[in-house]
């Protein structure tokens, strides 16, 4: 490697995380250097020139003694939760046992009893030695970063803080990077070595502050609720209140863990648009994302029309619902009705071991095994159709295969829920077993059932792995099954493999596709709630 | 399945004359019936003749045999996997365990009300037409239409729901839903109805309504009733069988059961004493 092209590469180093270089394919004539030049100056096209503190030289990553110095005190946030953590635990098994004597200590009279039994005490002490340190740990971990920059930003001269908002957040990363050690390659101004030692030494006692803290508020938590232990303290009910709160906690973090999967999917596709018009993405009928990086490179008009990777994800959806639907349904009809208890027995772990093979494994017998299978059946030696080698129907009958077991183990489950009562009673008017199920069963059994089906479908519709391996890449706008097509995910997997910019409307487009995905199985979702509960209603 | 000869001597303390009202033919005979649940013998020999056009009760402490015995009448132990049958049950002198028998036709002629009212999922005139339907009673919407009307007339039901045939059978209150499955037994026309506690989800007065219906549907229906009301025995039948522990320990007409129990652990459980 040349030496400039390394100096360039640990210069872009430092810009951070958000530039990615591309790759030698999109470039194969072009030399190393030149394409790390072109990056900077597209970087800097965007993020503003780049602060150039020194020139190049080649021994710059040397490590700077005034920025190791203060390292050997450290104490890191984790180290310091661990403790605290410890510590913790030890004060809350021994304010239990102090909570719980104490409680049991009460004299108890056949007129006055305690109000909650002693271990609930013992709860309640272990709980105020644990929660309000526990709260300190919390808000420390979540202001510990902002406070301390602000007091290292405030402690530095002025000609380096008084900047715009984007250098302001490359200084605070360099000096960030620079106090955890991080080797940028790069000479600093002594200001900001000094500032990083200032902000090691900060955080170092930050986080010892935050032990002491924490454990001496553990202390006095114990202390307060120590005195609180009487006969009258209802001790059960604040616990009940916190294991309340807990809860809550828990269901929160799901919750909030979809709300920003959404909203990020949400952000990237916002940027999608702003380069493809909403209405050529979703009704364009040309789906060709090859942007060239250059002008004059083959294919620089990308194309996002993405109605060809609907009708193709529909296609192979509705194919394999044909397909996992009637054998599905029927077998549970079987399985739940018809079967002795032995075949059911072992009928259904059988099926159900459908379900756990991996999809690439289903992917190798769809596009090997099903694939030409089609190709001799419909093909020209066969019913004499125009059949391509990755065919809709191949992938689709073999995805219906993969999803059978859902729609049958649910259905099962669901025929079998509904209550003999029902069953009786058609028998006792004179109806056969296939009466009672059509007319009695599958009816009550609907709603489950159309779960099922629903749950499916959006299986079917995530699937990514068999279309990748047996229907193909080429987005064809065609209803027949027996020409190539692709899907939404497939398109989302080949967008995204390898090394991408992540500002080029190709990549992006991954998110686009993405939140339509997301937008349509949540419709589903939506449906199938709206089914169910609409029959229950009758039902119940 | 054992099949043996009928002899009414195996019943010798039977009295055919039949009180209160009756042909006095005797509709379901039943000898040495035996049922099994895998190893464990639910009934241990099982001789009784049901009258035509009467009103039976079945009483007995829970666990006694008496529902078991009830499901025999028209084959409803069949849909339970580990259950067997031995003895003979003839309905109208034919073997209803029999080779040649359908069960399927068996249960048109012998209808059933369950203990706890289960219309199906479906409106109040598919519940009753359901029968109809699948037995091919009526050619015409009309006719199905006139049969539904009738059922549900008869079974006290019809000026109550007129109105709204439409919705579903399972938005009717407790009482309706039970006199909307004797309106769907009666739909297909059956010979006898077999009546498994069908009051005791019921309030009183739902009862009050059931037991008159009961009354009246006796002048066309053989009718059997396992019961644990013993009031309710007295008060809607004409013979009274008394089960205990898989036997039949007495069986006469219903006034002589109750003012004059020749067993003593007849007399033990009318007067209270256990069950």
């Amino acid at each position: 490697m040349p030496p400039a092209d390394r100096h360039l590469g640990a210069r872009l180093l430092t810009h951070g995380s958000t530039l990615t270089f591309l790759r030698k394919v999109q470039h194969p004539s072009q030399h190393p250097v030149d394409r790390f030049a072109e990056d900077l100056a597209r970087f800097e096209a965007v993020r503003g020139p780049f602060k150039r503190t020194r020139p190049y030289d080649t021994d710059s990553r040397i490590p700077v003694d005034g920025a190791g110095a203060g390292f050997s005190s450290k104490v890191s946030i984790g180290m310091s939760a661990s403790y605290l953590l410890l510590v913790l635990i030890v004060l809350g098994l021994f304010g239990y046992y102090l909570g719980k004597s104490r409680a049991v200590a009460i004299p108890v009279t056949p007129e006055s009893r305690l109000h909650s039994v002693p271990s609930y005490h013992g709860y309640f002490v272990a709980l105020w030695a644990g929660v309000p340190a526990f709260l300190l740990l919390a808000l420390w971990v979540m202001l510990e970063g902002w406070l301390i920059m602000a007091l290292v930003l405030g402690a530095m001269p002025e000609r380096l803080t008084n900047v715009g908002d984007q250098e302001l957040s490359l200084l605070r990363a360099t000096i960030l990077n620079h106090a955890n050690g991080i080797d940028t390659g790069q000479t600093l101004d002594p200001a900001i070595e000094a500032a990083a030692v200032h902000y090691t030494t900060l955080s170092s006692i930050g986080n010892w502050c935050i032990l002491v803290l924490g454990s001496v508020g553990a202390m006095v938590g114990v202390r307060f609720a120590l005195r609180q232990v009487s006969m009258s303290l209802r001790a059960r009910n604040h616990v009940e209140q916190v294991i309340n709160v807990v809860l809550i906690l828990c269901s929160l973090v799901a919750i909030m863990t979809t709300v920003g999967i959404v909203l990020s999917l949400l952000f990237e596709a916002m940027l999608f648009l702003s380069h493809v018009h909403p209405y050529d993405f979703l009704f364009g009928l040309q789906w060709s994302p090859q942007i060239a990086i250059r002008a004059d490179q083959v294919g620089s008009s990308g194309a996002f029309g993405a109605v060809p990777l609907f009708t193709g994800t529909l296609l192979i959806s509705a194919v394999a619902m044909a397909v996992a639907v009637p054998i599905g349904l029927l077998s549970a009809i079987y399985m739940a009705e018809y079967a002795p208890p032995l075949v059911r027995s072992l009928a259904k772990p059988v099926l159900e071991i459908l379900a756990g093979i991996p999809t690439v494994v289903y992917g190798f017998f769809a596009a090997l095994t099903m694939a030409p299978f089609v190709r001799r059946v419909f093909g020209a030696e066969g019913l004499g159709f125009d059949v391509s080698s990755e065919s809709a129907l191949a992938a689709g009958v073999v995805m219906g295969i993969m999803i059978i077991p859902f729609v049958s183990s649910l259905s099962d489950d669901v025929i079998n829920a509904v209550p003999q009562s029902l069953r009786d009673g058609s028998y006792g008017l004179g109806a056969t077993k296939s009466e009672t199920i059509s007319q009695v069963l599958l009816p009550a059994a609907l709603p489950g059932i159309v779960g099922a089906i629903l749950l499916a479908v959006s299986r079917a519709i995530g699937e990514t792995m068999i279309v990748t391996m047996a229907a193909g890449l080429s987005a064809n706008l065609t209803a027949n099954p027996f020409e190539a097509v692709t899907t939404v995910t497939v398109q989302i997997a080949t967008l995204l493999v390898g090394d991408q910019e992540f500002d080029s409307p190709k990549t992006l487009s991954a998110f686009g596709l993405g939140l339509v995905l997301f937008v349509v199985t949540l419709l589903l979702n939506i449906i199938a709630l709206w089914v169910v509960n609409k029959y229950r209603e009758k039902y119940d | 399945m054992v099949s043996k000869m009928i002899d009414a001597t195996t019943t010798p303390w039977v009295q055919v004359t039949a009180p209160g009202g009756g042909t006095g033919r005797i509709k379901i005979r039943s000898s040495g019936v035996k049922v099994y649940y895998g190893d464990k013998q639910a009934l241990k020999g099982i001789n009784l003749d049901i009258a035509e056009n009467s009103v039976t009760a079945l009483i007995g402490p829970s666990g006694c045999g008496k529902s078991t015995y009830l499901r025999c009448l028209n084959r409803m132990n069949d849909t339970i996997d580990r259950c067997r049958v031995e003895g003979t049950i003839s309905l109208d002198g034919e073997d209803i365990y029999g080779r040649t028998i359908d069960t399927v036709q068996l249960r048109a002629r012998v209808g059933m009300v369950f203990q706890k009212p289960n219309p199906f999922p479906k409106s109040i005139f598919d519940n009753v037409a359901y029968g109809p339907r699948i037995h091919g009673l009526a050619r015409r919407i009309e006719d199905l239409e006139e049969i539904v009307q009738r059922s549900l007339e008869r079974a006290g039901l019809w000026s109550e729901v007129k109105s709204r045939l439409l919705d579903p059978g399972t938005g009717l209150s407790g009482g309706q839903q039970q006199r909307l499955c004797i309106a769907r037994a009666i739909a297909v026309n059956p010979e006898v109805i077999l009546m498994d506690e069908p009051c005791s989800a019921l309030d009183p007065i739902a009862t009050a309504h059931i037991e008159e219906l009961i009354d009246e549907l006796r002048a066309n229906y053989t009718i059997v009733i396992v019961t644990h009301n013993m009031q309710q025995a007295a008060r809607v039948s004409q013979k009274t069988a008394f089960f205990h522990l898989g036997d039949l320990v007495e069986f006469n007409d219903t006034a002589e059961i109750f003012t004059n129990p020749r067993d003593d652990k007849t007399q033990g459980y009318i007067t209270g004493r256990y069950g």
